[in-house]
């Protein structure tokens, strides 16, 4: 039998571990591993609402495509019955923990996908444009101000994307195995700019 | 390219959606009371129609969700989104704008 090449010595906390980040006018940088809750439960449900409010001490958004944050946590609605809740690492089991206590029988899931998406950090003046190349939807502030975030796509990728308090900054989260793709396509799109 | 609106994200690219033909097929509650051909029927035909079809929808690069969508296949007009478990909207398809291109001034 042929033995397998496991390539043990990575650690896989990084998705485009073998990318220079990238410096100058525009920088693009992987984000350090976070952890990522995906929590479905119906939010239309008020005894499942009021139980995960209570579960993570903060109330998830309603309206789609906004987000919450305090100082521990950030919750992203997903869909009606679906939050993204993202925390430090270290955080994940406990707080999961927590919302299976608090939800108990009540239908829901909670799933650990902090190693199923990565987060790019891209930045620069013309970082509007850099998304657009592959993202249909309309980035200008007056639609899409400082703290808005969507689910859309940017080439053939998924992406989550959260625009930062500069407005020019954005955080673009991403599937995992679609990092690389992300991260050359905006490489590519700076070299045309 | 054109926008459609997804009941809960809004109007969006079309290039974020995926069409997955016709809508309010409802699974047969006896399925081993079915002849063949009445089986046949549920699973494999489906309507073909020139003008107004009622069509499922995914929002894939979106928020995931199902929907349906009232669409004519002449124009490629869409006249209402919904969201699933919601009833057919009633569409005018002599709508002098949207209709079919025969009823059009
Ligand atoms: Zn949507």
């Amino acid at each position: 039998m042929n033995s397998v090449n496991t390539q043990a010595n990575i650690e896989l906390t990084s998705a485009c571990y073998d990318r220079k980040p990238v410096t100058g006018e525009h920088t693009l940088q992987e984000l350090p591993l976070s952890g990522k809750i995906n929590i479905r439960g119906d939010s239309a449900n008020a005894e499942i609402f009021s139980a995960l409010e209570k579960a993570i001490s903060i109330t998830p958004p309603v309206i789609p495509n906004t987000k919450v944050s305090n100082d521990n946590v950030t919750v992203y609605w997903m869909g009606p019955d679906e939050w993204l809740l993202v925390c430090d690492i270290d955080q994940v089991s406990t707080i999961s923990e927590k919302i299976r206590q608090h939800l108990g029988t009540l239908h829901h899931a909670v799933t650990d996908v902090s190693d199923y998406y990565t987060v790019l950090q891209l930045s620069g003046p013309q970082s509007e444009a850099l998304i657009n190349r592959g993202c249909p939807q309309d980035l200008h502030p007056s639609v899409f101000p400082a703290g808005s975030i969507t689910q859309t796509r940017f080439g053939h990728a998924s992406i989550l994307l959260d625009r930062q308090a500069d407005e020019t900054t954005w955080h673009i989260q991403v599937r995992w195995t679609y990092a690389e793709y992300l991260w050359d396509y905006l490489v590519s799109a700076m070299d045309a700019l | 390219m054109f926008l459609i609106k997804c009941p809960w994200c809004g109007e969006r690219d079309q290039s974020e959606f995926h069409a997955h033909g016709e809508a309010h097929i409802v699974r047969p509650e006896n399925p081993d009371q079915l002849s063949e051909e009445e089986w046949g029927d549920y699973v494999f035909f489906r309507k073909n129609p020139k003008g107004l079809h009622y069509e499922r929808w995914v929002h894939s690069h979106g928020c995931r969700r199902w929907f349906n969508a009232a669409r004519n296949t002449i124009t490629d007009h869409i006249y209402a989104t919904y969201k699933p478990g919601e009833p057919k909207p009633e569409i005018d398809v002599n709508d002098p704008i949207h209709g079919n291109p025969e009823n059009q001034r």
